[in-house]
């Protein structure tokens, strides 16, 4: 195999980085919605397609809250399981770019179904699967990047166009993840700061009494404790807030002890469900 | 001899232009005309003979022409047509009769516009791309696009790249770092929208009129908005509107013809409304709608008085603050101040990218603000979230720790700022008692006073940027609700205390202060383009001298304050206090329609966007559309929506994607100073007309040459020029000459504005201020005049320091409890605890829509519908959203995506509701400006399902010494909607109120 077949595209997005700006999937009916691209792909409805949809999470609670967008999209993945159910109809390029066929998958509704991450979908005027092309027809005229990328003003989205062992470093530096990676598709999208969507926090804020007046406490001592163990500690900020991030869901028994003024608090049994605000932990 | 030359010349140029210029063939298709040019005295001349599409001349003249230019000498007619054609010599010739036309108006604007066609020949706009597409350039209000156009159709948009050829861009040092921007343009959702604008379903394709509007007979006004519309010809819709007009001046005398357009239209300096469309309306002489400063209200009608920027509307100095935030600040504060969601205004994401370093840099960053708004999920922080319209408390209780606590800037209080004494004297509370503390703004914000106190203390130990606002020194936010001018008047004390203008202490937040190089002459959309108006447009500052012109000027002087406008037409008077920006005090003078001797309106020429979705208590407009006092409504609109469909006659116009202009990106001129400090390169483009009117659409400026040939008015409006000529005046009149050719220019479609040097940068805002300088920054304003000390000496306000207590108060009205000589805080008049307002208990805060532009974007079945967060499809209907908080929607048992009835007495809204944590309680979140207004009855008297949130919203101006409008907060009830479709309007709730009947129907 030539060198130059090991070279691949892949999107790194990174969620810390998404506003829901929309301007991705915007660009994608731009180019999509009236234009037919034989070899690639098929017109795009209008609307009720989004080949790349934003998904949002809101955190918390009171004003202990954040709020995550994540983009989606075909995932282009190297293990592909619409490839798996339809190998005639779908193609994975050298480049590692996946592409439906619009003539061989017509009539291929259940291609709508293989997709672990949702990112086909059915047309049904034309009764075909469509996805995101990673705009290898433009790639192939020899534009540098997929559009939604050069439209992302904040950068969540950029492409590389690396071999895999490249790649592989990149994941490792840059701490990225696949989404769903129980599911073995080996996806080319990697996500970076996923955290923020995928993760729980528990927030709180700690006030004392000084001078008769109720204050915020600066620099108490906040320790997160699970089964026992101290897993992280934080000083308050200057609002005495603190928050403990990137914790597992579905995890129980967290225990929150804060020491200020030579007095110690706890809060116990905090099931985490989901991101949770305790509220003021008062020093009288 | 020289003229016998010159005319051949002429001929020969005919015949060269119809051999090589297929526009110039098109244009001779279908017109037999003779043309003669000759001297006066009939001595000397040519005729020249456009037959069955081909040119022909004589030399001499002849007496069977249609036509004749006639020239009073040959020595005149030698030095005009003598190429290259100079302006000024042409215009001045016109002015003092040295030629003149004579025959048929529209003769003479063709044979004017045929020979500059001809003369064009050889011009090729856009430049082949690699897949057979033309690529083209245009600007949009959401960003500059390349358009990639085949076969006569808009394949793609993008935003530009810039190429290795293109001027380097600026970069930043701070921290150790350095900061460069992306060598592109960015685009906001509505400026990546436009190819399913230009092509969207209800693009108007043909001249209509009502079918059951009859000129010379029954008008069946009341069927405004019921009756449906047959296409007539141009020729018919041209003829109609101009024996209207005629009509109008003959029947009832000037002031009877009232224009009123939108606050934005297509980009481009030539087809703009502040171009084009004063050209034509001072021809005809119209009643002018006069416009609110929509979206800067608190700050022109508050801030300014404590710190001047009347040509600021209000608003701070710019420069510099982009790079003095990121080296010398410490926190910034960003209170209702969303620029993500707001874009600046016109300038795409270039401001998120610098937000974006800044958050890099890990400064303090806090957001004020009842939403968790998106600036706020993008940065991160602490979120402060005070109840609507409170904001001004919580203010003043930072300024209390501050003063308890000694902890401001006590040396520049005392040598730059006046009247801190009084104004401290009630914010302890010494002048009536209530100190206004920490715990005393916590029962009106709801903010415990613990965080306000470790936010004050906080902001004065650091250096703090203050964001307030969109451009984070001005424009939209809290601005625009009831206490919008209290809420600015405290910003800007707040900064006053902490040294505006030293290092790291300003207003800002990123969104402006690129360092340009602001002395290359390029004109924004209000520096008067083809206006030809002194008066009302910048355009005497320095557009007049470099591209001369033929004046214009209104000869009616009647006003109507636009947010009056439908109690002018329903009740026949209207009153309001003025935008007049040229000094501090321009504001304090009022408007009374009629004016003395005018005739009331009886003709509406709506122009440019809908507008209903965008103005407060919407429902007045669809009564005053009704009634018999407007005789004839004219709307010239590109799209089918909003208030179009309650005209007589609508005239379809078409994007700017389909005619010829010339603009800078985010350049307003006049309107608002150095606005592309916005965006992170000064792009300058040619605007191709990338394809051909769809339909029988045609451009603004075509519509007002048909109009103006019907008046005779055709060669005054349009001194002979198509619009791309007036483009390449433009281009002339401007620095580009100086870098760029211009067949190189329409070409290749952009140029960037080579950057500034670094050591040749502005100062920083305000700067020049802290430290008792003469103004450095590059600002021509106030007026040499408005200065109280020498030139250049001090602020715009009377004592040229920062005024704690307002001169300009004390002497205009003192006793003012709206607004008084120093900030104040007082309970908004919209809001829970006014008892007639019992019944609605739900603050609805209504910002800047966040993917659509006022009303482009919205509707028009664009891909915008697909947003989930724009609008939602059920049941086949896209529905505008409105947010809730989740203990709300329980109360209600209201459930994520059900349809609910927003509704109070104004009106009542279809929405589909989104439940979320990103709200106070008590408090729920729709964005103002649907495109779409949609009663699923009687207009007027039934539900809306458009999504015109505006319905809900008070028409009563914020202070009743202003014309301001408070729509960013109404009162109302949410419930599931069970299908009612019928509302009955009661009073409107001001009136109800019995507080003040400003604004109220009387």
């Amino acid at each position: 195999m030539k060198k130059w077949n090991l070279i691949k595209w892949n999107l790194i997005i990174d969620v810390d980085k998404c506003t829901n700006c929309n301007v991705c999937a915007v660009a994608v009916q731009d180019e999509h919605v009236g234009n037919q691209f034989p070899g690639y792909a098929e017109e795009m409805p209008k609307h009720g397609h989004r080949w790349i949809e934003i998904m949002r999470r809101e955190r918390g609670t009171g004003t202990a809250m954040d709020v995550a967008y994540l983009p989606t999209l075909c995932q282009h993945c190297d293990n592909a399981p619409c490839i798996k159910k339809a190998p005639d109809a779908i193609q994975k390029r050298a480049d590692g770019i996946v592409l439906i066929d619009p003539v061989k998958a017509k009539g291929r509704k259940d291609l709508v179904e293989a997709c672990p991450y949702g990112a086909i979908w059915w047309n049904a005027e034309k009764q075909i699967p469509q996805h995101w092309i990673f705009d290898a027809h433009l790639l192939d005229r020899g534009w540098k990047e997929p559009r939604c990328v050069t439209v992302c003003a904040t950068n969540a989205m950029t492409s590389v166009k690396v071999d895999d062992a490249h790649m592989a470093r990149l994941v490792d530096e840059q701490g990225l993840q696949v989404r769903l990676a129980d599911a073995k598709t080996k996806p080319r999208v990697y996500y970076k700061n996923l955290w923020r969507y995928e993760t729980c926090f528990i927030a709180g804020t700690v006030s004392c009494l000084r001078d008769g007046q109720i204050e915020c406490l600066a620099g108490a001592e906040v320790r997160l404790l699970s089964d026992g163990d101290v897993i992280e500690t934080q000083k308050s900020d200057v609002f005495g807030d603190f928050k403990f991030d990137k914790l597992a869901g579905q995890s129980t028994h967290f225990k929150v002890i804060v020491d200020a003024d030579g007095q110690t608090q706890m809060v116990d049994n905090i099931n985490l469900d989901q991101s949770i605000n305790i509220g003021e932990i008062h020093f009288a | 001899m020289k003229l016998s030359l010159i005319l051949f010349g002429m001929a020969l140029l005919f015949r060269y232009a119809r051999w090589r210029n297929p526009e110039f063939r098109q244009r001779l298709a279908g017109k037999d005309l003779k043309v003669q040019i000759k001297t006066q005295d009939g001595k000397q001349g040519r005729l020249f003979l456009f037959q069955k599409g081909r040119v022909s001349s004589r030399s001499g003249v002849h007496a069977d022409a249609d036509f004749s230019l006639v020239f009073k000498t040959a020595e005149v007619a030698g030095r005009l047509l003598m190429p290259p054609i100079n302006q000024l010599q042409q215009i001045e010739a016109m002015k003092n009769f040295l030629f003149h036309p004579a025959g048929k108006d529209e003769d003479s604007v063709w044979f004017a516009q045929s020979v500059m066609t001809a003369i064009s020949t050889g011009w090729k706009t856009g430049s082949a791309a690699s897949d057979g597409t033309t690529r083209h350039c245009t600007i949009t209000n959401g960003g500059p696009l390349f358009v990639y156009v085949k076969d006569g159709r808009i394949i793609r948009t993008t935003p530009i790249i810039f190429d290795d050829e293109d001027a380097p861009s600026y970069t930043v040092q701070a921290h150790g770092k350095t900061f460069t921007p992306p060598r592109q343009t960015s685009l906001s959702p509505h400026g990546m929208n436009w190819k399913s604008m230009v092509y969207a379903p209800n693009r108007l394709l043909t001249p209509l009129k009502r079918v059951d509007f009859d000129p010379n007979g029954a008008r069946n006004i009341a069927n405004r908005g019921l009756s449906g519309y047959e296409p007539i010809s141009w020729d018919e819709a041209f003829d109609l509107v101009a024996s209207e007009i005629k009509r109008m001046k003959r029947v009832y005398g000037q002031g009877a013809i009232a224009q009123s357009n939108g606050s934005h239209h297509n980009w481009g300096n030539i087809g703009y409304y502040l171009s084009a469309k004063i050209r034509f309306m001072n021809a005809i002489g119209t009643t002018e709608v006069h416009h609110n400063p929509d979206s800067w209200e608190g700050w022109y009608w508050g801030a300014l008085h404590h710190w001047g920027g009347s040509l600021r509307v209000g608003g701070g100095e710019p420069f510099g603050t982009m790079e003095d935030c990121l080296k010398n600040a410490e926190m910034v504060v960003f209170w209702s101040s969303n620029p993500e969601a707001t874009n600046g205004l016109y300038s795409g994401f270039e401001g998120s990218i610098r937000r974006q370093w800044l958050k890099g840099l890990g400064l303090r960053i806090v957001h004020i603000d009842p939403h968790f708004n998106d600036t706020a999920q993008f940065l991160g922080g602490k979120w402060i979230a005070p109840k609507p319209t409170t904001s001004p408390a919580l203010a003043l209780a930072i300024a209390n720790v501050w003063m308890n606590e000694q902890s401001y800037d006590t040396d520049y209080v005392a040598k730059r700022t006046q009247g801190f004494e009084t104004w401290r004297d009630y914010v302890l509370g010494d002048d009536d008692g209530i100190p206004k503390t920490p715990e005393w703004q916590e029962t009106e914000t709801g903010v415990p006073a613990k965080d306000v106190r470790a936010l004050a203390r906080e902001w004065a130990a650091k250096r703090t940027y203050l964001a307030a606002g969109g451009l984070g020194n001005t424009f939209g936010g809290a601005a625009r609700n009831p206490t919008g001018s209290q809420w600015t008047r405290t910003m800007v004390c707040l900064m006053a205390m902490q040294g505006l203008g030293k290092p790291g202490i300003n207003l800002g937040n990123m969104q402006m202060g690129v360092p340009h190089d602001f002395s290359f002459y390029f004109p924004g959309y209000a520096d008067g383009g083809i206006s030809g108006d002194l008066n009302n447009t910048a355009l005497a500052v320095s557009l007049y001298q470099r591209m001369p012109q033929l004046a214009t000027m209104n000869p009616s002087t009647q006003i109507i304050p636009r947010l009056k406008l439908p109690d002018a037409i329903i009740d026949g008077y209207a009153e309001g206090q003025v935008w007049d920006a040229r000094t501090i005090e321009g504001q304090f003078s009022k408007a009374i329609y009629p004016k003395p001797g005018h005739s009331p309106v009886h003709m509406l020429y709506r122009y440019g966007n809908a507008i209903l979705g965008t103005l407060s208590d919407a429902n007045r407009y669809v009564e005053m559309y009704r009634s018999p006092n407007l005789e004839f409504v004219v709307n010239q609109s590109i799209w089918d929506e909003g208030d179009t469909r309650f005209a007589d006659v609508i005239l379809p116009a078409c994007t700017h994607l389909e005619r010829t202009d010339i603009g800078e990106w985010a350049n307003a001129g006049g309107y608002g100073a150095h606005f592309n400090s916005q965006v992170n390169h000064r792009v300058i483009a040619f605007q191709s007309k990338c394809i051909e009117p769809l339909g029988d659409s045609k451009s603004d400026y075509d519509i007002f040459t048909g109009l103006a040939m019907r008046l005779g008015l055709g060669s005054y409006f349009t001194e002979g020029m198509r619009d791309v000529d007036w483009a390449k005046r433009m281009f002339d009149a401007s620095d580009l000459p100086d870098h760029i050719s211009w067949k190189k220019f329409i070409k290749k479609g952009y140029f960037v504005v080579p950057t500034e040097r670094e050591d040749l940068r502005a100062p920083t805002a305000y700067n020049w201020f802290a430290e008792g300088r003469k103004k450095d920054v590059p600002e021509a304003m106030p007026l040499p005049g408005d200065y109280t000390e020498a030139f250049g000496e001090g602020l715009q306000t009377q004592s040229s320091k920062f005024e704690f207590e307002c001169e300009s108060l004390k002497r205009y009205m003192p006793d003012d409890p709206e607004r008084p000589p120093i900030a104040k805080y007082s309970k908004s008049w919209e809001g829970p605890r006014v008892p007639e307002l019992a019944e609605f208990p739900l603050r609805l805060i209504t910002p800047h829509s966040r993917y659509s532009f006022h009303t482009q974007g919205d509707g028009k079945d664009s891909y915008l519908n697909d947003i989930k967060d724009h609008r939602e499809l059920i049941g086949g209907h896209y529905y505008w959203i409105i947010r809730l908080h989740r203990e709300d929607a329980k109360a209600r048992d209201i459930a994520d995506h059900d349809l609910v009835c927003v509704h109070n007495n104004r009106g009542a809204v279809i929405c589909v509701a989104h439940v979320t944590e990103r709200l106070l309680p008590g408090v729920v979140h729709s964005y103002e400006s649907s495109a779409e207004y949609q009663p699923m009855g009687a207009p007027g008297a039934s539900v809306d399902r458009g999504g015109c949130i505006n319905l809900l919203s008070p028409s009563r101006t914020q202070i009743k010494n202003a014309h301001s409008m408070a729509n960013g907060l109404s009162m109302v009830e949410i419930e599931k909607w069970d299908g009612t479709t019928t509302f009955i309007r009661k009073d409107p709730l001001t009136a109800a109120q019995g507080l003040n009947a400003e604004g109220a129907k009387k």
